[in-house]
């Protein structure tokens, strides 16, 4: 009877981790949990001389458990436990009025916009630069040490000098952000294209030259459907990458709004739990950025047949 | 070698105007390991309405004599008249469609995008497009394919889209570069009926590259016997078999004695030798 149900429960026991929820999201969990305790042991571990200092300052008696408890709930602990963080991130989302100066949504929005821009602007320069280099080869030879060049300086040290001269110019807000983010953006998509607009086999082209086809229609109807592949591989790194342009180019501006400007004042204010909040923002931010791009992309390749 | 087309040769006497003539042609390659001639000194006519094959071993030319053909490369001494015109005249005229070794189909495309395609560069209107489309399809056995995509279709039935691609246009000749070399034999046996038929129809010049010596004989009216190094036409073949012969005519004797002909004809050429 009992070794029966026994047996009977086995397969039971095996089945859910069959089941398609269990096969998707066991990893990811998994990864997850183990980062937690990880970043848990972390955070007891940097706050503790902290935590130990301000008991000892006020000479009270404590025990390692209170000891431990404190480093959960310090207030400006140097590394905030994760749901130190949470709690920081959804009051952030959540806890404000979407236009109040403390809400993450607001702040977002305004790194959003500057990041969109810039992406859209990266996007245009990369592939009219791509374009530009496979027609010529004169271009090839004198765009491309410069294409290459522009991303060896720092983008740190490039920001401010970009936020002052075209401040002189009379721009201000959100454009400089957006060239800044831009100047960062056209490159991966230029390699990317310059390799998809080659990438036709020669016998396509050979069969373009058959048809006495123009090198317009040889762009429109061979070169930029073949580079669609590569274009979406660029245009994911480079959302991420204008992301990262739009925060990088809030810090000099000493910016008011914006994910760069809550970093920076975060650290002004030793105010760790708001920098990390920040941090999550741009994260989530980033991987929505990504996920629409990939999105477009299942879309596109819908339409062009691609194999599922 | 200059061959006088004997007008018995063609089942058409209607056709005895020149369609591709071609007088002393030679092309060398600059390659890292010096120089390559892969055509030497070659002369060759070929009447309109004729089947003509070139046969040999690799290396020999016989795809680069294609691509001469074709303005896909040009020759370093010689001349050449396709349909009365230079190379290039009859490439922007749109005087031939060409097959390629693989199908070539442009993967993003339907079957009928693809066959639509020449036509849409060419400026054809969105009506003729179609129609021609469905016309070309059906040639080939393909209807009800048209929209499907490439990697839905067999390999055999990816290169009868691309031969009905070639013919979409309706040019007066058809070059085709190994058209069945990746395709298993029974593929190929069939598509070569079908492609005889095709002929039959369409009354069109075809310049056939082939590997297969029972290939050649099969389909051609004349088979171009090449050699490498350099590569030269060693023998020219008339083959007259009746224009609606089956595939059964490979057991006959005078299918045989070509065949042997030909294969004479490529060991006399040393092609084995190194």
């Amino acid at each position: 009877m009992t070794s029966s149900a026994a047996a009977l429960s086995l397969p039971r026991a095996a089945a859910w981790r069959q089941h398609p929820l269990a096969v998707r999201f066991t990893p990811i969990v998994t990864v997850v949990a183990a980062l937690m305790v990880v970043w848990y042991i972390a955070a007891v571990l940097m706050n503790l001389s902290l935590v130990r200092g301000g008991f000892e300052r006020e000479e009270a008696p404590y025990t390692t458990m209170e000891l431990i408890a404190g480093t959960m709930e310090a207030e400006r602990p140097l590394l905030p436990a994760p749901h130190q963080v949470a709690g920081a991130f959804l009051d952030g989302v959540f806890g404000y009025a979407p236009n109040a100066p403390r809400s993450l949504i607001y702040h977002s929005a305004v790194t959003l916009s500057a990041t969109l821009l810039g992406f859209a602007l990266g996007a245009g320069l990369g592939i009219a630069l791509a374009l530009s280099i496979v027609h010529s080869r004169v271009l090839e030879r004198s765009l491309m040490p410069w294409i290459i060049c522009s991303q060896m300086v720092p983008i740190l040290a490039l920001a401010p000098i970009f936020i002052v001269v075209l401040g002189a110019i009379g721009l201000q807000g959100l454009l400089p952000k957006s060239i800044i983010s831009a100047y960062l953006s056209f490159f991966p998509i230029t390699i990317g294209m310059v390799k998809g607009f080659n990438a036709p086999e020669p016998m396509q082209l050979d069969l373009m030259r058959t048809w006495s086809a123009t090198s317009r229609q040889v762009l429109t109807r061979l070169r930029w459907p073949t580079a669609m592949p590569y274009l979406f591989a660029s245009l994911k790194v480079a959302i991420t990458i204008s992301l990262i342009g739009a925060i990088v180019a809030e810090l000099p501006t000493g910016a008011e709004a914006g994910i760069g400007a809550r970093l920076l004042a975060g650290s002004y204010y030793g105010q760790t739990v708001q920098i990390w909040a920040a941090l999550v923002a741009a994260a989530v931010l980033a991987s929505g950025l990504i996920a629409l791009v990939g999105l477009a992309e299942r879309m596109v390749g819908r339409r062009m047949g691609t194999r599922a | 070698m200059n061959i006088v087309t004997d007008a018995t040769a063609i089942a058409n006497p209607s056709s005895r105007r020149i369609a591709v003539d071609v007088a002393e042609v030679s092309l060398t390659f600059d390659t890292a390991d010096g120089k390559v001639e892969a055509l030497s000194d070659v002369s060759l006519q070929i009447a309109a309405g004729e089947f003509v094959s070139f046969i040999g071993p690799s290396g020999c030319g016989k795809t680069t004599m294609l691509r001469v053909i074709a303005d896909l490369q040009q020759p370093t001494s010689g001349h050449l008249s396709v349909n009365g015109m230079t190379a290039e005249q009859a490439r922007l005229a749109r005087a031939y469609g060409y097959v390629f070794q693989a199908p070539a189909l442009f993967p993003w495309r339907t079957i009928e995008a693809n066959l639509k395609l020449p036509l849409q560069i060419m400026g054809y209107s969105e009506s003729d497009q179609t129609i021609l489309a469905k016309r070309y399809l059906e040639l080939v056995n393909l209807t009800g394919f048209a929209r499907k995509f490439p990697w839905q279709l067999s390999g055999g039935m990816q290169q009868r889209v691309s031969i009905a691609r070639a013919l979409s246009f309706d040019p007066a000749l058809l070059l085709m570069d190994e058209p069945f070399g990746a395709l298993d034999e029974i593929v190929r046996d069939h598509l070569n009926a079908q492609l005889l038929e095709l002929w039959g129809k369409t009354n069109k010049t075809v310049l056939f590259v082939t590997h297969s010596i029972p290939e050649a004989v099969f389909l051609s009216t004349k088979i171009v016997v090449m050699s490498p190094r350099p590569g030269r036409i060693i023998d020219i073949i008339d083959c007259n078999f009746p224009r609606d012969r089956t595939l059964e005519i490979r057991e006959t004797p005078e299918f045989m004695a070509i065949a042997q002909r030909v294969r004479t004809g490529l060991r006399a050429g040393h092609s084995y030798d190194e």
